[in-house]
């Protein structure tokens, strides 16, 4: 029997330090079994918990999309006992990874449809590996119009910034990358996310919306998509909230009949807006 | 279905010859004054399954999910093969569990689904982790615990398992049911490892059963305290969380987790890794929903913050989420809480609180 509490042994292959204020690192992985590394199927809005023998574990998003091969990335705030330990580690150290766990973006049932992305801050993770997903040759031609809206403090604060031009050149991408206030050496956007998506005004008509970022973001935003018509089943939202087993048992994710572990992290805001605000 | 019957002065060396076989915990009050399950050999004869009190002070839950086990181990160095965890094997041997109240029985049946034991032969049953497949703990442990009950004849003032899906001779989740008839015991075996051990026993004459009916129906009639749940059923999770009588029971509360400790059907779990020297292993151990660390983030953000929603928790999880989620109650009404609480907060008055409350009609409707 698999048991789901046993990490998969990893090595840690890359170490990339994301924004000017070294709180946040990308991690990239490699699982020590192949076997092991063939069978992480995921899907973009999924996480794994980070597992360090002796200090223990994080659950983290993962940012890469299963388009790019079988290496795993993770793009992780450094806050607590786990990720602090995780920053430390120097590439080639061992470690482990258990996963892949909940339910992610429903991009196979959005097939059709156009895609509104909005991300702020460090949120924009597993955004990152939607995005990546939906731009593959494979399946870009699956969906409609794909708008990706992100908002981040300054330019230097900004994840993935390669990424993103790349983004930004393509013609089949309406996007949209902003920082709070005008920075030397910024010709792109200026203002918060909410404000960025009045001007982008994205219509609702067949038409979905994955929105991550802080409270505030969400809460300022919200408004602003039902003002353009948006109802509260086409916008999925990713909760965060402490978990140990990820597999909906332990009890700590718990909110309302739901485990954010198992039965989220991907939730439609109409599904939120039934439950105690306990996340 | 086969009855045995058992005559009580012959329980002691029923017992020894079972112990030959396997592990056998029978009821006995400890030093403490406490009672809890301990290996036969160990209880002083003779032995009694009825603990005074009617019940054992601490399900025998743990004997399937233990208050602290290993998970897993590794070696605590760098280098080849260093820090890579690697599973810890359950212990094996099988046990008997004898005179298990049939809450309790109920308790772990109830466990089941939420650890994802699949049953037997059953291909639909969910399992927690999907692909993963069920708690290997939990399942290795269940498998090797053959679970004897112990028909209830005379109910507690405190318990309401009646109320609950369960019953004073309920069956669910036990191997075999014995029911006290005075002078001997009726033996009703109930799943195949149950029938092993009644290999020895006489069987049960029609009268023996016809008594055994009797007593339950006796039982039953014990249980007095009814409390309507209809309302909680129909009303949404957010008009529950609403309702007055939670800040009355925060003001009450103190977030001792008493409740939690004791509760059979309570399963909340912490993951630990401890490492002394070369050696290191990871745990789990029983938590509690009364903690404010159990739910705090590490950025210091907490979902459930204040004490009015960690004990709210405690009664939403049992009796909305999970029946809403496995279409039965998260508690088996074996009372314990009830007499563990510090502060008198009795879960049945929180229940009918709960749904006397609760709005008549759902929000919105005319």
């Amino acid at each position: 029997m698999n048991n789901p509490y046993l990490p998969y042994p990893a090595r840690l292959t890359g170490v990339r330090e994301e924004t000017e204020d070294k709180s946040i690192r990308t991690f990239r992985l490699e699982l020590l079994d192949p076997g092991q590394a063939g069978a992480f199927a995921y899907v973009p809005g999924q996480f794994a918990e980070l597992s360090l023998a002796g200090v223990g574990e994080a659950p983290i998003g993962i940012a890469s999309s299963p388009t790019e091969g079988q290496e795993l990335l993770f793009s992780v705030f450094r806050t607590g006992k786990v990720t602090e330990a995780l920053h430390a580690l120097a590439p080639g150290a061992v470690m482990g990874v258990r996963g892949p766990l909940g339910k992610g973006f429903p991009l196979g049932d959005l097939k059709g449809e156009n895609l509104v992305i909005i991300a702020g801050g460090f949120a924009v993770t597993t955004l990152r590996s939607a995005m990546v997903w939906l731009l593959d040759p494979a399946n870009r031609g699956d969906f409609g119009e794909i708008t990706f809206i992100y908002g981040a403090r300054t330019p230097g604060m900004l994840l993935y910034r390669e990424q993103l031009a790349t983004w930004a050149a393509r013609a089949d991408v309406a996007c949209h990358v902003a920082v709070d206030r005008p920075a030397p050496g910024w010709d792109g956007q200026v203002g918060f996310v909410p404000q960025i998506v009045a001007e982008a005004a994205p219509r609702p008509e067949n038409a979905a919306a994955l929105v991550c970022g802080p409270p505030a973001m969400i809460k300022y935003t919200q408004p602003v998509l039902s003002e353009l018509g948006w109802q509260d089943g086409q916008i999925f939202l990713s909760l965060e909230n402490r978990m140990k087993c990820g597999i909906g048992v332990c009890g700590r994710c718990n909110v309302g009949p739901y485990y954010v572990c198992k039965d989220g992290p991907v939730f439609t805001k109409a599904e939120l807006d039934l439950l105690p605000k306990e996340y | 279905m086969q009855s045995y019957l058992l005559a009580k002065d012959r329980l002691d060396g029923f017992v020894s010859r079972l112990a030959d076989r396997l592990t056998v915990y029978v009821p006995a009050k400890g030093a403490d004054g406490l009672w809890s399950f301990v290996a036969s050999g160990s209880a002083q004869p003779p032995l009694a399954l009825t603990p005074e009190g009617g019940n054992t002070n601490m399900p025998p839950k743990s004997f399937v999910f233990p208050r602290t086990e290993v998970l897993m181990r590794f070696d605590n160095r760098a280098g080849e093969g260093g820090m890579i965890l690697r599973e810890e094997p359950v212990p094996a041997g099988r046990a008997v569990l004898l005179g298990v109240r049939p809450c309790d029985a109920k308790a772990l049946a109830v466990l089941d689904g939420i650890f994802g034991r699949r049953a037997s032969g059953d291909a639909s049953g969910e399992v927690s982790g999907g692909a993963f497949g069920a708690d290997p703990y939990w399942a290795a442990r269940r498998e090797a615990t053959i679970l004897c009950g112990l028909a209830c004849n005379y109910p507690c003032p405190t318990c309401f398992c009646d109320q609950m899906g369960c019953g004073p001779h309920h069956r669910e989740g036990l191997d075999a049911l014995w029911t006290d008839l005075g002078e001997s015991y009726l033996v009703t075996i109930l799943t195949e490892r149950g029938r092993e051990l009644a290999s020895d026993l006489a069987p049960a004459a029609q009268a023996d059963l016809n008594r055994a009916e009797s007593l339950k129906a006796e039982a039953a009639s014990l249980l007095t305290g009814k409390f309507p749940m209809d309302k909680i059923a129909q009303r949404g999770v957010l008009e529950l969380c609403e309702l007055p009588l939670w800040a009355e029971l925060a003001a009450t509360c103190l977030n001792c987790g008493a409740c939690t400790h004791v509760c059979p059907t309570c399963h909340c779990f912490d993951i630990q890794d401890e490492v002394k020297g070369e050696r290191g292993r990871r745990l789990r151990n029983w938590d509690t929903c009364m903690s404010g660390l159990f739910t705090r983030h590490a950025s210091g953000h907490n979902p459930r913050g204040d004490k009015l929603a960690r004990v709210r928790q405690r009664f939403m999880h049992k009796f909305k989420y999970i029946p809403v989620k496995r279409g039965e109650a998260g508690c088996v009404g074996c009372g314990r809480c009830i007499k563990a609480c510090p502060v008198n907060i009795d879960v049945r008055e929180v229940v009918r609180a709960m749904n006397e409350q609760a709005p008549q009609t759902p929000e919105g409707a005319a």
